[in-house]
């Protein structure tokens, strides 16, 4: 078979074939079910047959990617983001009972009694927003963000909640929001993963499933990079195999591939041949990725990080994600699993912004300076709030709450410097603008120019969405 | 480019299943179907009846006049505001589609139920002809097409072997094959697969997926779990070719077979291979809930091939499936305990046989030693009962049972006893609030009982359904006086059962320094938490009831009754958060007395329940334990009942599995209607009952059981069971289902490119008729039958080697025109590597082992893994059908090549070619370690000269000789690797050897260097594109 074969099976039958044998299923691509001759919505912008190569979403987007720093365990939106001088007042007393109405809690009585704010809080920036005396760099970029204290959830625990903060729904086995953008999409990153997760603290009650491609094919799933021994698994060579030996090994490897590909004809071969190349540059740019000696120490300082030993971590995951989107990649996630403050809470809350809130705001900062926040969409927040009500014999924890809870974002078509809903005196009601999660996946996808009614797949027989069957978008944000 | 869909024929009649129903459920049912709340302007059209009458100002339908039918005006229509479906709802219907819309409609718009609603009939095929082969020629006739030659020898072995087993061919096998010229060389082939055991393991772990197996629970606690004995179940099922129907049956209802085995008990771990959440806090019943949402899933996607879960919310949107019938359907799954049962290995069956004997001569002695037993006996029997009855104890009300911080929930049942699911603390307070009538308390009686919903049964928590108790506290309040509480002294503690006092198990200990004792009831009332309360007598009883009676040294006296607050301490557990190593209680009961100087029953559960049996319903070990009670107060009998009951101190452990247990009567639950599918939000009762699009039950008046379920599933007469099974197993060898849609055969699915094809193929798994190899003739849904069908045609037979026009035209050979070509599954590949490089550990069968992972892998679990043993010996090296599944964190190397990870039932794999799958089967510690003993092979095995050499480990991948330009390519990277470790640049030692491996296991004459360029050309091999195919 001569070259010019070749190209057209790669170009033509192949591109079809990736999508349906490769991709999600004959005919289920909702975007454009390509075996009944329809013209995807999304066209490859570029005629590769790779999958993730970058596609045009359904129209012009405000942001191009996406950096979530999920704070995993749950901060408290009481003590951080949602003051309630109100709440001070009551500390101490039962709540009222019609407040408790029909209202679960994962582990106390309701009727605990309920718990002051336990920080200062002041206003900041130019709109004035309310954030907690832990915070004070993220203070400091108040006019950058976008303040939504009116979040809410439908579950209560941790891995639940996690799995639908990340997917849409509480059962596991749903794509998660990176591996949704991934798909609809593809990446600019053709030498890394196009979804990148970082983990610092301990291990997500969700596990891989926060990150995890669902029904899609795998190839959309998060790749944590990590932060010991290589960056991607098996990135390295087995011990004695060098850069030349590892050349030459992949060169053999495509001459019979290719051999293979002339005799047999089968375009998955040309698939494997390109995946191989593709590996051999990820062995580069992925340490690449990871050194960031380059960095000068004005910037490591920003992030927190110590230039003389900068150690793994939530500050340094920060850096590696500006890092990663610099270089293309589509979605990063951070996992900071850390906040789930059941007792502790005054000390073990303020160490935990201690270690975070400088990394976070840098991130902005950084981004900004180097002109990508306009087009990046930053999220900052966990998987539920907690609760007005003490937990334990002490005063010093607070439960799970669903009701309410805080979040920000930042970037790419974004309100900056703005608060968006509100909850009653005790933060436990959303009295205002309340944002349930599809919403919000709705906007967001908004922003990155889908339209989550259309950003579907056919999996057991529907037409499956991040949003679910519902979803829309919250104006009010958008910039 | 040819349709691929279905072809229009002038001159036959519109076919409205196969060509109008998929346009209506694609275009049009999803706001003009069943579920009433998103149905636009009244106007259903899955139904003739609806959608020939008027429906708001027009008829939609009007048969034979397509010019006047609303329906064809609007779909034809230009004008946004009027065509159909709506702009913003989905693509117009193509030219062909309308074409074909009017021609049905002036044929009258025949309406005929969705064809996979429709059990499958037999379709007419010559005698003469391979039925496989004809159908699939005849439609490629239609298209002009003609069949691909055969494949050749080598490759059609290879193929065959990874399709029914898993592994490829050795040299051996496939040299034999080779120069076997007899006519039936091939089919010799087939059967000497289809017996091996390995046959069992490789459609094991297609069943697997369907099934969601994995070794651990999920969400964030993810412990381990013991569930390879039904994985075993599933490879024996396989393997002794356990008919279909058969194999859904004990899978879903075995332990309601009649006289049912311990195999078949483990079959019902089929839906127990769900999720189980024990973070927490969590609420038990939710997850319970979810739980069966995905067994209703499972049970869809598996078997019945339809999305059922759609309808978990609301009305199905496209099938005619309704809200109230999956609770209907769910009735039959609803009435289970989620158990935990001991299994007894054939070796472990050994030693009970071994002990049943000593024990029945055991029992002669005491026998012979009083002759006068029987009578003796009946009368000891008769004395007890009075003490056994116990008529002073009075059951409290217990009104709350808590822990500190909620960290679980104990449920307070019905029947006033307290049950423990959820969290398992190690270390907690449970405080318990408990109301009696009773004007004068003496004591109280703390029953520990067992439970469905326990591991094995209970009374407690721990990995052996055992507890310990550190410390007891009572207080009491007058009932009419809530808060004012006092302390209440207790003078004795006593127990129905002797314990040792000992030093705590070691899986409990703490540290080295760790001095927790157990041991008698009298530790609870000692003052310290370092003693508890254990009263697990071992072995054979572990799991039987006790109880503790608490003797106050004042009576408590309070006219209006009182109410006790009863502290248990349970400081008796082991490390880790996740509570894998609990000590503590799973169901009790709280009872008081007004009797002087209570006591413990001086009788044990066992003995007392015998007692208060019918002597008709007495068992043979109910007996044995009557007899030895009353021996024991006999002189002359005692030391034979001793010796008799010590016997059962050797009772094995046994080894455990998930599995599912009948409620008993007083636990059935109601099964309800939950509105939008909420947990919180129960509605309307239902009873059991099928889906009325499906086929009947098999008889009315079958009880609302799982087997009456199983038999249902499993009827002749079930539309799509046979069907979707036969489509999984095509799936499998052709890379592509004959309906694509693995997991939906209702009305949105994909219309099949062979229905008849389909159908003949179900129809032969339940009637077959044609006649095989096989030595016998084959059993109605003999599945091996069915592979022996599908790998003699000559449709499977084909060589893979495709023109460009039929790739361009086909590329995913849904037409079947050439043969199946597609890489290999994630297991196939690792167990290709292991077989290669003769590093395979053949055993079939026990527990999951623990393969190597990176270092810092499981610094994205939540939970500390304490638990992976990472195997260094042979077993490191088994097939990876036994690689242990982790959910939260699965194992890198067969998630890189679209492994599922368990969390839901998987019918369709995947397959994505990524650069972290190239990075994994280049680097990964097993690829590594393959490569190596590869080479060493090679070497060893591989012939005198490196062209003979390089041809042999060719082989060893491939199954096939390699060209002269494939050996050569090879041969070029050996002499340029050879160079540069002769001058140095490279280490030898480094490459060639493995922290199991060393020069000295280099075949004589060969030096580290060349086991060093070897392994470099056995890494190559091994990522070879034909290495890692199935083709």
């Amino acid at each position: 078979m001569n070259t010019t074969i070749r190209n057209a099976l790669a170009s033509h039958a192949s591109r079809r074939w990736f999508l349906g044998q490769c991709g999600v299923g004959a005919g289920s691509l909702a975007l454009g079910s390509l075996l009944g001759g329809e013209q995807p919505a999304f066209a490859s912008t570029s005629g590769n047959t790779n999958p993730l190569a970058p596609k045009s979403p359904h129209y012009a987007p405000k942001a191009k990617r996406v950096i979530y720093m999920f704070q995993a365990g749950a901060p408290s939106h009481l003590d951080l983001f949602d003051y309630k001088p109100e709440l001070a007042k009551w500390s101490g007393k039962k709540p009222p009972a019609e407040l408790l109405e029909g209202y679960r809690a994962a582990f106390i009585k309701p009727d605990s009694a309920l718990l002051g704010p336990k920080y200062k809080f002041a206003k900041h920036g130019e709109a004035g927003i309310e954030i907690s005396e832990v915070l004070p760099y993220t203070a400091a970029i108040a006019d950058k963000i976008c303040v939504v204290r009116s979040m809410t959830t439908t579950a209560v625990n941790h891995a639940p909640a996690q799995i639908l903060m990340n997917t849409g729904a509480q059962i596991f086995g749903r794509p998660s929001f990176g591996a949704w953008t991934l798909y609809g999409l593809g990446s600019e990153a053709s030498e890394l993963p196009g979804y990148v997760v970082l983990s610092s603290a301990n291990g997500t009650s969700g596990g891989a499933g926060n990150w995890g491609a669902g029904f899609l094919p795998t190839r959309y799933s998060g790749v944590p990079l990590r932060s010991s021994g290589d960056p991607i698994l098996y990135l390295s060579n087995p011990k004695g195999i060098d850069a030349a030996t590892q050349r030459a090994s992949l060169d053999t490897i495509r001459q019979l591939n290719e051999l293979e590909l002339k005799r047999i004809g089968d375009p998955q071969i040309q698939a494997r041949i390109n995946a191989y190349e593709l590996a051999y540059k990820m062995q580069t740019s992925g340490p690449e990725l990871v050194d960031i000696s380059q960095e000068s120490n004005e910037t490591l300082q920003m992030y927190g990080l110590d230039p003389e030993s900068p150690k793994p971590g939530y500050a340094k995951n920060c850096l590696l994600a500006r890092r990663l989107v610099e270089r293309g990649v589509r979605f990063v996630q951070l996992f900071h699993e850390a906040w789930d403050h059941h007792s502790n809470l005054k000390k073990g809350l303020a160490q935990r912004c201690k270690g975070t809130d400088q990394a976070s705001a840098a991130l902005v900062k950084d981004l900004d300076d180097r002109g990508l926040l306009e087009d990046t969409i930053l999220i900052w927040g966990g998987e539920f709030g907690r609760t007005p009500m003490v937990q334990g014999g002490g005063s010093d924890g607070r439960d799970h709450h669903n009701r309410s809870y805080t979040m920000w974002f930042a970037g790419g078509g974004i309100k900056a410097g703005h608060v968006h809903g509100e909850t009653d005196d005790f933060g436990f009601n959303i009295i205002r603008d309340e944002v349930s999660i599809p919403n919000l996946h709705a906007t967001l996808l908004h922003l990155l120019g889908m339209d989550h009614t259309k950003l579907s797949v056919r999996a057991s027989g529907l037409d499956m969405r991040l949003t679910g069957v519902q979803g829309e978008v919250i104006q009010d944000i958008l910039a | 480019m040819v349709l691929l869909g279905a072809q229009l024929r002038a001159e036959t009649p519109v076919d409205f299943a196969l060509e109008i129903q998929p346009i209506l459920s694609e275009k049009c049912i999803i706001c003009h179907g069943q579920n009433h709340r998103s149905r636009e302007a009244d106007l259903r059209l899955d139904l003739r009846d609806r959608a020939i009458v008027r429906s708001e100002t027009e008829i939609s339908i009007i048969p034979g006049s397509a010019d006047q039918s609303e329906a064809v005006l609007r779909i034809e229509s230009d004008d946004p505001d009027m065509v159909m479906p709506p702009p913003d709802h989905g693509e117009p219907l193509t030219q062909e589609q309308r074409k074909l819309f009017r021609r049905w409609i002036n044929e009258g718009a025949p309406y005929d139920v969705h064809w996979a609603f429709v059990s499958p009939d037999r379709p007419q095929v010559p005698a003469n002809q391979n039925p496989i082969d004809y159908l699939v020629r005849q439609r490629l006739a239609k298209e002009g097409l003609s069949p691909s030659p055969l494949a050749d020898r080598s490759a059609l072995l290879r193929r065959l072997s990874l399709d029914l087993t898993g592994l490829p061919p050795t040299i051996e096998e496939m040299d034999a094959f080779l120069s076997d010229n007899s006519a039936d060389a091939y089919q010799k082939q087939v059967e000497r697969l289809l017996a091996s055991p390995h046959y069992g393991e490789r459609w094991a772990r297609w069943w697997l997926d369907a099934a969601r197996y994995a070794d651990s629970d999920g969400y964030e606690k993810d412990l381990p779990r013991s569930q390879w004995p039904w994985r075993d179940w599933v490879i024996n099922a396989f393997n002794r070719d356990l008919p279909y129907d058969q194999f859904i049956t004990e899978q879903v209802a075995g332990d309601l077979l009649p006289d049912a085995t311990q195999e078949q008990q483990v079959a019902t771990g089929f839906l127990r291979n769900g999720m189980i959440n024990e973070e927490g806090a969590i609420n038990a019943e939710e997850f319970r809930m979810e739980g069966l949402i995905d067994r209703m899933d499972c049970l869809g996607k598996a078997i019945l091939g339809l999305t059922v879960s759609c309808t978990q919310c609301h009305e199905h949107k496209y099938d005619p499936m309704s809200h109230q019938e999956y609770f209907r359907l769910m009735a039959y799954i609803n009435n289970d305990y989620e158990a935990i049962s001991r299994v007894y290995s054939p070796k472990h069956l050994e030693t009970i046989r071994d002990i049943k004997n000593t024990i029945a001569s055991q029992n002669e002695k005491i026998k012979k030693a009083v002759p006068e037993w029987q009578q003796q006996l009946t009368k000891w029997i008769d004395d007890q009962k009075a003490n056994t009855e116990n008529s002073h104890w009075k059951t409290m009300t217990p009104t709350s049972a808590e822990v500190p911080d909620g960290i679980c929930h104990p449920e307070i049942l019905s029947d006033k006893t307290v049950l423990n699911l959820g969290f398992r603390p190690t270390s907690t307070r449970l405080t318990v609030i408990a109301e009696t009538p009773q004007t004068a308390l003496t004591g109280l009686r703390l029953s520990a009982l067992r439970h469905g919903d326990l591991i094995f049964g209970g009374p407690g928590r721990s990995h052996l359904g055992s507890f310990a108790i550190s410390e007891m506290k009572v207080e009491a309040a007058p009932l009419d006086a809530p808060e004012e509480y006092k302390r209440v002294d207790v003078k004795a503690a006593s127990a129905d059962v002797a314990s040792k006092q000992k030093l705590i198990d070691s899986f409990f200990r703490l540290n080295k320094e760790d001095k927790r004792t157990v041991g008698g009831a009298h530790y609870l009332i000692d003052g310290k938490t370092e003693t508890a309360w254990s009263p697990d007598r071992g072995a054979k009883l572990h799991n039987e009831s006790c109880e503790a009676v608490l003797e106050f040294a004042e009576p408590i006296c309070n006219e209006k009754g009182s109410r006790l607050r009863i502290a248990m301490e349970f400081r008796h557990g082991g490390l880790g958060g996740h509570g894998r190593a609990n000590n503590f209680i799973g169901r009790f009961r709280i009872d008081g007395t007004g009797e002087k100087a209570p006591k413990a029953n001086a009788l044990p559960a066992e003995v007392r329940r015998a007692i208060g049996k019918p002597e008709a319903e007495r068992t043979a070990e109910d007996n044995n334990h009557l007899l030895w009670a009353w021996a024991r107060t006999h002189e002359k009998a005692k030391s034979h009942a001793q010796g008799a009951f010590h016997q059962l101190k050797r009772w094995p452990e046994g080894d455990s599995v998930l599995n599912l247990g009948n409620r008993k009567k007083e636990h059935v639950r109601t099964t309800r209607i939950l509105k939008r599918g909420s947990w919180q939000s129960p509605g309307e009762a239902v009873s059991g009952g099928v889906p009325e699009f499906l086929h009947d039950l098999p008889d009315e008046d079958l009880p609302t059981n799982r087997l009456t379920l199983a038999r249902w599933l499993a009827d002749r007469n079930s539309p799509t069971t046979a069907r979707v099974v036969v489509n999984r197993m095509w799936l499998a060898y052709f890379g592509i289902g004959l309906v694509t849609t693995t997991d939906d055969f209702g009305v949105r699915s994909e219309v099949p490119i062979h229905p008849k094809l389909l159908d003949w193929l179900a129809v032969e798994l339940m009637e077959p008729s044609v006649k095989t190899f096989a030595d016998k003739p084959p059993e109605p849904w003999s599945l091996k039958h069915l592979h022996r069908l599908i790998v003699n045609s000559d449709t499977y037979r084909q060589s893979a080697l495709a023109s460009k026009a039929i790739v361009e035209n086909d590329p995913e050979n849904k037409l079947l025109a050439r043969g199946p070509r597609s890489r290999a599954d994630a297991e196939m590949i690792r167990d290709i590597a292991l077989s290669a490089s003769g590093l395979l550990e053949p055993k079939v069968g026990g527990k999951s082992v623990f393969p190597p992972v990176p270092e810092g892998l499981f610094a994205l679990s939540y939970t500390a893994v304490d638990f992976w043993d990472t195997a260094k010996d042979s077993d490191r090296y088994r097939r990876s059908l036994y690689v242990f599944r982790r959910r939260s964190i699965p194992d890198p190397v067969l998630a890189s090549f679209d492994a599922p990870s368990g969390d839901f039932s998987c019918v369709r794999r995947t397959q994505s070619n990524t650069p972290l799958a190239a990075l994994t089967s280049l680097n990964a510690t097993i690829f590594t370690e393959a490569a190596q003993s590869l080479a060493l092979r090679i070497l060893g095995e591989g012939g005198q000269t490196d062209r003979e050499k390089a041809q042999y480990g060719y082989r060893l991948c491939v199954s096939r000789l390699p060209n002269k330009a494939e050996t050569d390519a090879l041969l070029k990277l050996l002499l340029a690797t050879r160079n540069r470790l002769k001058k140095g640049e490279l280490n030898a030692a480094d490459i060639a050897f493995n922290e199991f491996t060393q020069p000295g296991d280099l075949p004589p004459d060969a030096p580290p260097n060349e086991a060093a360029a070897w392994t470099i050309i056995a890494r190559v091999l091994l990522n070879l594109d034909a290495t890692l195919t199935k083709g």
